[in-house]
């Protein structure tokens, strides 16, 4: 959709393509962050790849932070309209800090803050190309929801973006219950994370996990899950579709 | 105060440093009819004194609600009042829209008082005729802030704003170390008892007090006539002396007192205040 603006200038008129300023397509992009709440807080896990199209173009792209102190924000879609957001939230937590009263942002007000920007983005057809995932622990309360690049928000005990939510989301179904303990909930996330690795063509074997509790925020250092190549069905593909690849 | 060369602006200083035109609102607030705010570890309880015009007349309405967790009860000029009351509102509500979550009341007490001292820099402007008794609930519990036409605020464990607002506060200071830990019913009682200093010797009745309190777990909300009535009706059974021990306070009562002799009826002789401010 194209129309053109006109922008006054002083005694200037120009005519603007007013499509130059909008998102119209991603460029840098991360795939799948999946998430899931457990007996101590919430867990996130998401590789450290940065796609440019089909080429796995960066390597050491973190595609979760910590905001303020209960909560940790993870991100797909446009990189670059991730680090805009960052810095929208690092004004916030800083005014919040500012303020110095005792009272601080939790996950949920973040959540629905960021709820607002993406939705009032979607508005005006120039949205920020992400799916977050926001998680955290504030006063006992856990918390883990989402919000996507068209405004849509809501929260879960499990969440996934892109091709997670196809992927790592039946396996969650099955297998998440409410009391995980930390080690079975990261294996949990590992497994989902592997077979992410295995089918999405954007997902590199190099990610982090991070944990969030009433204690605070860590995100892991990077890591590599093992991989098994030898399955039957991978030394030949094409046994049960004869000219298929 | 008498009038002098240096209290025509709110813009001009006086060589000793003052500005007359912001003492002047503070006046203001001293002449209109009081309210009294008193809170505990989890509650807060606002007070006022219903005056009306004339018999005829309905009184001003001088406690709003803000939100849920915040109320606030005015001394001074009402319609400015009014408009700071709308003010908070739109705060409160524009924050839960956007955050999902309570406005932490320290927060709109400093709005508030950024918005009051506007009007003390401005030659085309002037201070706000109202003092605002601000309860409400942040997640470190409740609390109660004065907000005056000076931009400036104070916290408060009780406090009491208004014409014969003295002698509550003689009150208020002999009984308030007491009031952290009350119970929601002795912070009821210990309102209700103070709006009662202020009459200074007039009945009181449920129809004269208005009573609201919020908490914790209770959403801010007026006490009706019956309940405040009952609160009354155990002071007059006791001698004030003994009312501590009072462990019937029925809780839903407005502030209203109890009424140990019977004088004439109300309307205190308040002739000389303006009729805008109550």
């Amino acid at each position: 959709m194209t129309f053109t603006i006109q922008i006054e200038n002083g005694t200037e008129v120009r005519n603007a393509e007013a499509d130059s300023q909008r998102t119209l397509y991603p460029y840098v992009t991360g795939t799948s962050v999946v998430a899931i709440k457990y007996k101590d807080g919430v867990l996130m896990a998401s590789d450290m790849g940065g796609s440019y199209g089909s080429t796995l173009r960066y390597k050491n792209i973190e595609r979760m932070k910590a905001i303020g102190k209960h909560s940790l924000l993870g991100a797909s879609g446009e990189i670059s309209d991730f680090q805009e957001i960052l810095r929208y939230l690092d004004e916030l937590t800083l005014n919040d800090n500012m303020w110095d009263d005792g009272n601080s942002l939790g996950p949920k007000e973040v959540h629905n803050y960021l709820t607002r920007v993406m939705y009032n983005r979607r508005n005006k057809f120039n949205p920020l190309w992400n799916t977050l995932v926001l998680g955290g622990v504030k006063n006992g309360e856990k918390y883990l929801g989402m919000v996507s690049m068209i405004g849509v928000s809501f929260e879960d005990n499990h969440v996934a973006t892109g091709f997670g939510n196809h992927l790592a989301r039946p396996i969650l179904r099955d297998e998440w219950r409410e009391d995980l303990g930390f080690e079975e909930g990261v294996k949990l996330l590992e497994k989902c994370m592997r077979v992410l690795l295995y089918r999405d063509r954007s997902a590199i074997n190099k990610l982090q996990i991070a944990k969030m509790t009433e204690e605070g925020v860590t995100v892991s250092e990077p890591y590599s899950l093992k991989t098994f190549w030898e399955f039957k069905a991978f030394t030949n593909p094409t046994v049960g579709a004869e000219g298929s690849w | 105060m008498f009038r002098n060369q240096y209290d025509t602006d709110v813009t001009t200083w006086s060589p000793t440093g003052r500005l007359f035109q912001v003492e002047y609102a503070m006046e203001a607030v001293k002449q209109g009819s009081a309210a009294i705010g008193l809170r505990s570890r989890s509650h807060v309880v606002l007070a006022c004194v219903n005056k009306a015009q004339s018999e005829l007349s309905s009184h001003q309405r001088k406690i709003f609600k803000v939100d849920d967790h915040i109320g606030v009860a005015i001394a001074g000029l009402t319609a400015d009042g009014r408009v700071l009351s709308r003010y908070m509102r739109s705060e409160s509500i524009n924050h839960s829209f956007t955050y999902e979550s309570p406005l932490p009341v320290g927060r709109l007490v400093v709005h508030l008082a950024d918005k009051a001292q506007v009007c003390t820099q401005r030659s085309w402007k002037r201070p706000y005729g109202v003092g605002l008794l601000v309860g409400g609930l942040d997640e470190s519990g409740a609390h109660l802030y004065y907000n005056c036409p000076s931009g400036n605020y104070f916290e408060y464990q009780a406090f009491a704003i208004g014409s014969r607002s003295q002698a509550a506060k003689t009150y208020l200071e002999r009984r308030f170390e007491s009031f952290g830990d009350s119970s929601r019913e002795d912070l009821i009682k210990d309102a209700i008892l103070a709006v009662r200093e202020t009459l200074q010797g007039e009945t009181l009745k449920s129809s004269l007090c208005t009573v609201a309190i919020l908490g914790v777990d209770e959403p801010f909300h007026f006490l009706d006539q019956e309940a405040i009535q009952k609160v009354i009706d155990t002071f007059e059974k006791v001698p004030e002396e003994e009312e501590g021990e009072d462990e019937a306070g029925e809780g839903e009562a407005e502030a209203a007192a109890a009424a140990p002799a019977e004088q004439g009826g109300a309307g205190a002789g308040d002739q000389d205040v303006a009729p805008m401010e109550m």
